[in-house]
């Protein structure tokens, strides 16, 4: 079966050209960076490469990035490490908003339990926050704010100068989770005011984990882990010298092809979007289509349930999602969805496109083709929730 | 042909799936996730828990079909649950695997095949299912009578018995074991899966109060002429038959004769005073024959392990049926099923008023 994957927003495959580096540095690269001879030097130049392109990403200074196991540990100590440092100063109120990933969702969680306050943001149908709610929301004690750059699940771009901005005027420290958009539009951490940067590696075709976290100059986060003086003491234990390597030559290939290919998953992206609003009654497209990555599109299916439909298009080879899975890996209804303020329904009958490198227009003609049917069978099954006896 | 497999992570669905697999159907693996399991630790189930799905995952990929695991929380909650709960409520001992099968897995689970292209839902259950001459589906005991779960299945319809397949029925368990071991099936010693799946530490009464504090009222122990022996903490503790956990002093040994949900009363009485001949039942499926409207002879079983005894049954109005026995039985207990057979063929079944 010719299998067509359009979920690169979970997961890419792993660029060859990244992966023939991590072989030969897992081979010929195996000394310790912190150490003093020949070899040590070698990985650390293999690491430090990978920096400059890491930087050179996301418009930082080298020095500023720190490598971490992924997206989740560079969002936990952004927001951990930052909150520990300010809680002294009497800070002790995070920000975020409700459509953020789990990986901050979570950690604002654990700090509410350890006497945080915490504020959750809600947004509108649009999918994207408002500057007004965080205004209402910034306080006096506001420690750290975090607002993602572009949504997983709708791939919405967030107005984060905007909103950095206001966190800065109430003193507040600004971080993103960049995860989604790093290596689909241009960054500059400068222009984005932001104090705090996440990335992960697999998402821009890079290795799994590891990840990158940027800190401003100035900007002290206390490590989550305590051991050696790695990454500038800021995250111990010896770096995944393999790993960075790899994200490193992912990130030079994704910005140097990435005005390119942006507008080329666009323009195939919009023919989904739009063979599907056409092709298939009842579907409508979440969130704001005007600020978006390019790879991006979450449709919904009215009368469908996504877990249904999900199971139906793998059956035919073709790979999506939904936004967010459980741990038994079954559907939940989309937090995302629900706080952009949709009914039970829509949480639950939406199913996120996520294109990438590979995808050809003849694979989306494909998908437009089939989904019809399929839905139309769903459809045709459904009945009405039978009653308890 | 395309079939979906309920799988449970359990060694009898697994080898249903197998074989299935090999020979040649195109199989479809579903295991159905029925409690929350966010947490990734187990909070209550002997089965479907997250290391069963993992399991059955496990199983899929080693024969190589696709596994799917799919969310039927609430659905679970809406069905068999609310019922358990209601029926304790209501003074009755609910049967809540019939209900899973009948409401969950050759409804829900079956919708959910026919929209992915499966003809039929396999299971891994001790039964068989076969066509008669005249088109009929029949529901018949597995070969292997101690296993046998035909009594749990006698509310399937015609078009659900059309769509079900049962692969280990035409096994013994030791032969299902062994067909696990022959192909490899990491599950091939796991043990069978005891008591009710969503109360694992067999406490009902705590689960049933959890969810319907209501139950724990106070009402009167009473013997067969009235009169109070004691009290007791909630009707939902009872169960017709019972001995322990009267708390009442006496020479003689009492069971529970009869719950009165409205008065909130158990009455008790000797061993003797549990036996009944007859008894009436609602939502009556029947399977081999049209309803009965003269009294013909089966053998009738009252509960899992209950050894089917003789007797007449005959069709009542509004979908109920009347059941006399040649010998009076004990113990027969509102709210669990009465199944008739005519040999190893399963003639009907009703629930018990």
């Amino acid at each position: 079966m010719q299998r067509i994957y359009l979920d690169h927003n979970a997961t890419t495959p792993v660029l060859p050209a990244a992966a023939d580096r991590m072989v030969a540095v897992l081979r010929d690269e195996f000394g310790n960076p912190s150490s003093v001879h020949h070899f040590g030097q070698r990985a650390k130049a293999a690491v430090d490469d990978a920096r400059s392109e890491i930087a050179a990403l996301i418009g930082a200074e080298p020095a500023e990035v720190l490598f971490t196991s992924g997206g989740t540990e560079a969002d936990n100590i952004a927001i951990r490490g930052a909150a520990e440092v300010l809680e002294s100063s009497g800070k002790r109120h995070l920000i975020a908003s409700a459509i953020e990933h789990e990986a901050v969702l979570n950690t604002l969680k654990a700090l509410a339990k350890r006497g945080f306050r915490t504020t959750l943001l809600s947004v509108d149908e649009s999918g994207i926050v408002s500057p007004a709610s965080l205004r209402d929301a910034l306080a006096d004690d506001t420690a750290v704010v975090s607002v993602m750059h572009a949504n997983n699940e709708i791939g919405t771009i967030q107005p984060i100068a905007e909103l950095a901005g206001l966190a800065h005027e109430r003193g507040a420290l600004f971080h993103t989770d960049a995860v989604q958009s790093a290596g689909k539009i241009p960054i500059a951490v400068k222009a984005l005011d932001v104090d705090m940067l996440s990335i992960s590696g697999h998402k821009f075709y890079g290795p799994k984990g590891v990840g990158a976290l940027w800190v401003r100059r100035g900007v002290r986060v206390l490590p989550l882990l305590t051991g050696g003086r790695q990454e500038r003491s800021r995250r111990a234990g010896t770096e995944n010298v393999p790993g960075i390597a790899g994200m490193g030559v992912a990130a030079h290939a994704a910005l140097a092809k990435m005005k390119d290919e942006g507008a080329r998953l666009a323009v195939l992206r919009d023919r989904l979007e739009a063979g599907i609003l056409s092709g298939v009654p009842g579907t409508a497209v979440n969130g704001s289509t005007a600020t978006r990555v390019p790879n991006t599109t979450n449709i919904s299916f009215d009368r469908v349930e996504a877990e249904s439909l999900l199971i139906a298009l793998d059956l035919e080879g073709i790979a999506v999602s939904t936004g967010s899975a459980c741990s038994s890996g079954t559907l939940e209804p989309s937090h995302v969805l629900k706080a952009m303020g949709f009914n039970a329904h829509r949480t639950q009958n939406s199913i996120r496109f996520s294109l990438g490198a590979a995808n050809t227009e003849a694979e989306i003609d494909r998908v437009i083709a089939v989904l019809p049917g399929i839905v139309e069978k769903l459809r045709s099954l459904t009945r009405a929730p039978a009653r308890a006896r | 042909m395309r079939i979906v497999v309920a799988m449970s992570g359990g060694v009898d669905s697994s080898v249903a799936a197998a074989l299935l697999a090999e020979q040649g159907h195109d199989v479809i693996g579903l295991s159905m996730q029925l409690y929350d399991q966010r947490g990734g630790e187990q909070t209550w189930g002997s089965c479907c828990t997250l290391d069963d799905l993992h399991d059955a995952r496990r199983v899929a990929s080693r024969l190589g079909f696709p596994h799917y695991i799919v969310n039927f929380e609430r659905r679970f909650q809406e069905t068999v649950i609310s019922n358990f709960v209601q029926e304790y409520a209501a003074g009755r001992t609910p049967l809540p695997c019939a209900h899973c099968n009948s409401d969950l897995k050759f409804s829900t689970l079956l919708d959910r095949a026919r929209g992915l292209g499966g003809e039929c839902v396999a299971t891994g259950h001790y039964a068989r299912v076969e066509q008669s001459q005249v088109g009929r589906w029949l529901l018949k005991r597995s070969a292997d009578g101690e296993k046998d779960q035909s009594y749990f299945l006698f509310s399937l319809t015609q078009d659900q018995l059309a769509r079900a397949a049962f692969p280990v029925g035409t096994l013994t368990k030791p032969e299902v074991r062994e067909q696990a071991r022959r192909l490899g099936l990491a599950v091939a010693d796991k043990p069978d899966s005891q008591e009710i799946c969503f109360v694992p530490d067999g406490d009902y009464a705590s689960f049933v109060a959890r969810r319907e504090p209501a139950v724990s009222r106070e009402g009167a122990i009473l013997d067969r002429d009235g009169r109070a022996l004691g009290t007791h903490a909630g009707i939902h503790r009872f169960t017709v038959g019972q001995r322990k956990g009267l708390g009442i002093a006496s020479t003689s040994p009492l069971y529970v004769l009869k719950i009165d949900a409205d008065a909130g009363s158990v009455t008790v009485g000797p061993r003797e005073a549990l036996e009944q001949a007859r008894l009436t039942a609602s939502d009556v499926n029947w399977i081999s024959i049209d309803a009965p409207q003269t009294p013909v002879a089966v053998s009738a079983q009252i509960r899992h392990r209950h050894k089917p005894a003789a007797g007449r049954v005959h069709a009542l109005a509004e979908g109920r049926a009347e059941m006399v026995f040649d010998e009076a039985q004990p113990a027969i207990t509102p709210g669990q099923a009465v199944v008739f057979y005519d040999s190893d063929t399963v003639v009907g079944g009703g629930w018990i008023d």
